[in-house]
């Protein structure tokens, strides 16, 4: 019975919390007087399957696409391995300074985005950057909440481990690439996911290190296509769910770890 | 230096695996901090960069728009922040005592955070639309006025009860709209990780307290909450931190990110607008400071006062 009650609650909020998702994917197939006028109804008077076709060919997203899994995938591989490096090191070796280092790489979380990006502007022109790969990528390859993540999961690691592979005559590097991934792998998957998820969702930043067509990124090309099309809802629907697509299909396949890594994100040892 | 295993450890080796994010995190994290404490000093309108002293910062807190701005953040930060972490640890609860169907649910709960702010935004902003949008009709089926919504300055006091609050008090229904949409948004990635911190509890020490005759409720006041407890300062740090920065949500369903009248005018929105609408680099620097040292600030206190009540903090 009380299961009955919690069962019934939970499918009511998520069934409400993603209402908009079932609208935007209703409204993605209907006619464009249906969508615009909004009065009759949410479900489709006929199923236009060709929306998609159509919003696909409004703007050059197999392009789009291209460019943004390089970037994403480019940048995802980075984050966890100088997070992975950095986060032994801040867990597991003890050296002079660990702990003001620490200190000052979290203090860079607190900085916000929005006042940095001039600076990082100056820095991306200076160096060349600008209109390339290199000032997409780069700028993102290492973050405070990644390097934190993985130290506090190397933390509730017992050094047992680490003493026997020394023991045994293994080398810090060889120790981490091998034993250490293995230990952390949950949470290496985790700070993977959130990478790949801040990487795909930006749009500022492309919007102002790049110029070029050939270098844009999915969410800029969105935002292309819904100020030239406005007022046809339904293409526009049928875009957002085409993008929005690839991030759930991932989390579907990555949600077993996800389950697994994020319990070593307490502040724990 | 000498190890357990009395191997010699080269000094170098914690700084080689240090470096690229090192690198990567002074360039593109810390020189720009430094950089806008810099611009915050220096009177931008000579060319010589004339120290300007804390000029700046003083017009900052003698400036109006400011204080709007202030007053917008710290609404915007607790009506979202409390929300999340309730929904989210109430939601995890649930699930986490759920059999049945509970990926399906997960996934579903997790969704929203998925998605780009950019895609969502545009489905709540033609969701709430005033002349085509589904939540006027919404209204209009029960007879209800229709709403601005996103286009609202007054308040939604006011709107509410029209007699007892005046039209700037509080959010604004516009601002309020914004701070649905982040805790709508965020609340998935608060129960992952709620959710993750609920699967460590050993579950015969639940078993033993029910044995003894107690409740769910003594189950979830005295063995669950102490077990998360370092999982719920995380993410009230985090949490914090998320808020005040907060922009992306803001700027994609207003179309600017300050809102019919300022409303939604938050400090990132609010140093976006000096940077790239006014152009008052140094002026906007010296706010962005200003946010900074409050965020440090906070993050300090949270930790200190969390120091006695969070079992099993370092």
């Amino acid at each position: 019975m009380k299961q009955r009650i919690l069962h019934s609650a939970l499918w009511v909020g998520a069934i409400l919390m993603n209402y908009p998702f079932l609208w935007m994917m209703l409204t993605s197939l209907m006619p464009l007087e249906q969508a615009t006028k909004n009065k009759h109804g949410i479900w489709p008077e006929t199923w236009n399957w060709k929306n998609y076709l159509d919003a696909w060919n409004a703007a050059p997203f197999g392009q789009y696409f291209i460019n943004t899994l390089a970037i994403s995938i480019t940048v995802t591989v980075s984050v966890v391995l100088t997070s992975l490096l950095a986060g032994y090191a801040l867990a597991k070796i003890p050296f002079k300074g660990r702990g003001i280092l620490f200190a000052l790489i979290l203090s860079t979380m607190m900085v916000p985005f929005e006042a940095s990006i001039i600076p990082n502007f100056v820095i991306i022109s200076k160096l060349g950057w600008y209109n390339t790969y290199a000032a997409l990528i780069v700028p993102w390859c290492a973050n405070a909440f990644s390097i934190f993540l993985v130290r506090q999961a190397f933390r509730s690691v017992p050094n047992d481990y680490f003493d026997a592979a020394r023991i045994d005559g293994c080398g810090e590097f060889r120790f981490i690439f091998t034993l250490g991934v293995f230990l952390v792998r949950p949470m290496l998957i985790t700070v993977a996911l959130f990478a790949f998820l801040g990487s795909y969702n930006s749009l500022i930043w492309p919007l102002i290190v790049t110029s070029s067509e050939s270098l844009r990124v999915i969410q800029v090309g969105l935002t292309v296509f819904s100020g030239e099309t406005g007022v046809r809802v339904n293409l526009l629907m049928a875009a957002s769910t085409i993008v929005i697509l690839p991030t759930a299909l991932l989390y579907l396949i990555t949600q077993k770890f996800l389950m697994e890594g994020a319990g070593q994100a307490g502040i724990r040892g | 230096m000498l190890n357990h295993s009395g191997k010699f450890r080269p000094l170098m080796t914690p700084w080689i695996m240090l470096f690229p994010a090192i690198a990567i995190i002074a360039v593109f994290g810390t020189f720009p901090f430094l950089y806008a404490v810099h611009l915050s000093t220096v009177d931008e309108s000579s060319p010589a960069n004339v120290s300007n002293g804390l000029a700046y910062y003083s017009d900052a807190l003698r400036d109006e728009s400011f204080i709007q701005s202030v007053t917008i953040t710290l609404w915007f930060s607790c009506g979202t922040l409390f929300p999340v972490l309730f929904f989210s640890l109430t939601i995890a609860l649930g699930l986490h005592r759920a059999t049945k169907f509970k990926k399906i649910l997960n996934t579903l709960y997790f969704l929203p955070y998925v998605t780009s702010i950019v895609a969502a935004a545009l489905v709540w902003r033609a969701f709430l639309d005033p002349t085509q949008g589904f939540a006027n009709e919404f209204f209009a089926q029960r007879g209800w006025e229709p709403q601005q919504w996103l286009l609202e300055p007054r308040g939604v006091l006011h709107l509410f009860l029209p007699d007892m609050f005046s039209p700037t008090t509080g959010p604004s229904l516009s601002l309020a709209c914004v701070m649905v949409f982040e805790i709508w948004h965020s609340t998935g990635f608060m129960i992952v990780i709620f959710l993750a911190a609920l699967s460590v509890i050993p579950k015969e020490l639940e078993e033993a307290v029910r044995l003894e005759g107690g409740t769910e409720w003594t189950v979830t006041r005295h063995v669950v909450i102490p077990f998360i407890s370092p999982t719920l300062l995380f993410l009230t740090i985090v949490g914090v931190i998320g808020s005040f920065q907060a922009f992306s949500s803001i700027y994609a369903l207003t179309g600017d990110g300050r809102g019919p009248l300022d409303t939604t005018q938050t400090l990132t929105v609010y140093i976006f607008t000096q940077f790239y609408d006014n152009g008052l680099i140094g002026y906007g620097a010296a706010v962005a400071v200003l946010l900074t040292l409050a965020l440090i600030l906070l993050t300090i206190i949270q930790w200190q006062l969390a120091k006695r009540r969070v079992f099993d903090v370092s």
